[in-house]
């Protein structure tokens, strides 16, 4: 078992609205290990890119702000870090690729342009034949065919896929520690998942980096993670190995995740097992527990305490009162 | 008389692409490209394949949303194409359909009460009180609540706004509804909520469906056939189960390898298919799949395979349009 290259503890971040500050994460903790995928899975608004942004340290300003906390990258807690030094971690020891893959993209400039940029900015006295030859070589390893032609090309006049592609060489042009993709295959049909995600286990393998991926798809979670954090309403519900996860959800609400999805494999037109209702609002949430209103299994204290995130295994933490 | 409800036959939709100095039409996207199908009474035809490969442009055609380069539509046993404006307004309090994007489909101005009354007045049933009394009763059956027949779309989440867009669609007691990506854009503890209410819906209400989505588990889930789409074109059509067990055509067999399966255990082996949907301005010679294709022989570069009925190992009808289907 590797150890962990980050680890997030108790981190709460929130935003000023016009209705007030929403904690939009509130005391998460969590831990990525070396050469390790790590999960976040859970449904839209439960926090994962505000995670990301967290880490990153690119919450948007001057709403959003990390309250407390700490990330530890290394020995290094990066939340009070300077913003120079900041800078200097993001460029070169930890990447990002963004939800939106056409916004991240500038689209007035060549693909060939701007991954020159990138290589550039992370290594100034590269000389320019060099650059065009590595750019060529990193675009040809992400799987881009012609990748000599696609240089000259804008974002508009490649697919989804090829796009996505490109913005995962631009992320691993300064050989990160880190790679955290937020949702990088949610726009994309599945033959072409398939293909980047496929891509994404073999880059880790190849540069012994550590990939946080978020989406919200468990299969896609069962199929490329090594550990997993469910999240739900800005707070950790349950976090694992995958294997434990999908063997033996702990949390209600992994449970009912689990058994409300479609499954290729089980009998048509049967009623699905479904979770009732539906996430509270940042704005309204209740005492104690915020998954209470849809459990199945809600007790007295639940509507109290927040259930904190308690370890019943080795990496096995779940916040629930059951247990 | 069949008791198909909807039979569709060899439709094509070519959208013409116009440029030039002139905007001269310089060519045609061949967007649904003779497709052939038919649902019967009651039951569900899924139809399934990845983005750009013609299900929403099939299903806006059969309700003659678009005009159709070419075809036939028969609903319940008329050729509706060839009907007259004034004939086919009748049978469209029969055809209904729910979308992806509930909120674009529902004008924000008005209330969900107005939203959901409008197809009574379209076609000038009941008065106010009975109009009322029917929109309160719609919106319980979708599970929301009376009290918010004053509210605004807007202030819905994005499973209330599809449960909104359903009764609206239930609301005349339809006969066909063409429900395209209904689910998609939903949470999926939300996602299974919805599929619930459709499946008790069409029990109760003896629903035709055609459900168009690219999620292959959530097809089958609710379909009794499945037709798999790919540039234009049906490559496969079976009964929902056989299409899983036991699919015909490599695309389709392509598609079930690509999902993500939610149990780690399984550790199957990936068919990644390389390169991407040509497009559908200029589709390739022969089979539209030969660019992809893991099985492609030399005759499949040339001749474009018929969509063949095969007999499968079930017994059932089994389409596919592929030239090396049933070889030993
Ligand atoms: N810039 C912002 N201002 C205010 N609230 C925000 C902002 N960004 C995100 N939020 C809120 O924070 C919560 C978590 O959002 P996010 O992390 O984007 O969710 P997701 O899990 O879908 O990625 C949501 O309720 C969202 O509305
Ligand atoms: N109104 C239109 N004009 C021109 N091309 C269109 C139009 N609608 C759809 N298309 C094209 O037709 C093809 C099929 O589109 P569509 O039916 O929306 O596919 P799907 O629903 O399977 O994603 C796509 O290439 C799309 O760009
Ligand atoms: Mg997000
Ligand atoms: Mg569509």
């Amino acid at each position: 078992m590797g150890s962990a290259i980050l680890k997030v503890k108790n981190l709460v971040t929130s935003f000023n609205t016009e209705s007030g500050r929403i904690r939009a994460i509130d005391d998460i903790s969590f831990e990525l290990k070396e050469k390790q995928i790590l999960g976040i899975v859970g449904e839209s608004g439960c926090g994962k890119s505000v995670t990301a942004l967290s880490i990153m340290r690119l919450l948007p300003k001057p709403s959003g702000v990390i309250e407390s906390g700490q990330i530890m990258f290394n020995h290094t807690d990066i939340v009070d870090l300077p913003a120079e030094k900041m800078h200097e971690i993001r460029g070169n020891r930890i990447s990002m690729i963004f939800q939106e893959p056409m916004t991240a993209l500038n689209p007035v400039h060549r693909i060939g342009k701007q991954l020159g940029e990138i290589f550039h900015l992370h290594f100034p006295d590269m000389p320019k034949e060099k650059i065009r030859d590595e750019s060529i070589e990193l675009l040809q390893k992400v799987g881009i065919p012609d990748p000599e032609s696609r240089m000259n090309e804008y974002p508009h006049q490649i697919s989804g896929g090829m796009r996505q592609r490109v913005l995962i060489a631009i992320a691993l042009a300064a050989k990160p520690d880190i790679l955290i993709a937020d949702e990088p295959t949610t726009a994309l049909d599945v033959t072409i998942q398939s293909q980047i995600l496929d891509l994404m286990m073999q880059l880790q393998k190849e540069t012994g980096m550590a990939i946080i991926f978020i989406t919200h798809a468990l299969g896609v979670i069962a199929e490329i993670c090594d550990d997993v954090v469910v999240m739900y309403a800005g707070k950790v519900a349950e976090t694992s190995p995958v294997e434990h996860l999908f063997e033996d959800p702990k949390h209600p609400y992994t449970k009912g995740l689990l058994t409300s999805i479609p499954r290729l494999e089980s009998p048509r037109k049967k009623k699905l097992s479904i979770i009732k209702g539906m996430v509270p609002s940042l704005h309204e949430l209740p005492n104690g527990c915020r998954f209470q209103n849809r459990c199945p299994e809600a007790m007295e204290i639940c509507k109290t305490e927040p259930p904190p995130l308690k370890r019943i295994a080795d990496n096995h933490f779940v916040s629930c009162y059951l247990y | 008389m069949s008791d198909y409800l909807l039979k569709v036959e060899n439709l094509k939709m070519h959208f013409p692409i116009h440029g030039g100095i002139f905007w001269r039409q310089i060519g045609k996207v061949f967007a649904v490209d003779g497709v052939s199908f038919a649902v019967k009474q009651g039951e569900t035809v899924g139809l399934v394949g990845e983005s750009g490969c013609g299900k929403t442009t099939v299903g806006r055609s059969i309700l003659k949303l678009y005009t159709p380069t070419h075809g036939k539509v028969y609903f319940e046993g008329k050729n509706i194409l060839e009907l007259k404006r004034k004939d086919m307004q009748p049978l469209r309090r029969n055809m209904q359909m729910i979308f992806q994007d509930p909120f674009e489909s529902l004008d924000a101005r008005l209330t969900i009460g107005d939203i959901i009354e409008e197809p009574f007045l379209i076609h000038s049933i009941g008065n106010s009180e009975e109009r009322i009394k029917n929109v309160k009763k719609l919106l319980n059956r979708v599970g929301i609540s009376q009290n918010a027949i004053n509210n605004f779309p807007h202030e819905f989440s994005g499973g209330q706004r599809q449960r909104i867009g359903i009764a609206r669609a239930i609301a005349l007691n339809p006969k066909l509804i063409i429900c395209d990506e209904p689910v998609s854009a939903l949470d999926v503890s939300i996602q299974s909520q919805i599929l619930n209410l459709l499946l008790e819906l069409q029990e109760e209400m003896k629903l035709t469906m055609m459900f168009i989505a690219h999620d292959l588990a959530v097809v089958k889930h609710i379909s009794d056939h499945i037709a798999v789409m790919y540039l234009g074109k049906i490559v496969e059509y079976a009964n929902a189960d056989d299409l899983y067990s036991q699919p015909l055509h490599p695309y389709t067999r392509a598609l079930i390898s690509a999902i993500p399966v939610p149990d780690p255990s399984v550790k199957k082996k990936r068919q990644i298919l390389s390169g991407e949907v040509p497009s559908p301005k200029d589709p390739p010679p022969g089979c539209s799949f030969h660019t992809r294709c893991p099985i492609v022989i030399d005759r499949c570069k040339i001749e474009d395979p018929f969509l063949r009925n095969m007999k499968n190992t079930s017994g059932n009808d089994h389409q596919v349009a592929c030239h090396r289907a049933g070889e030993q």
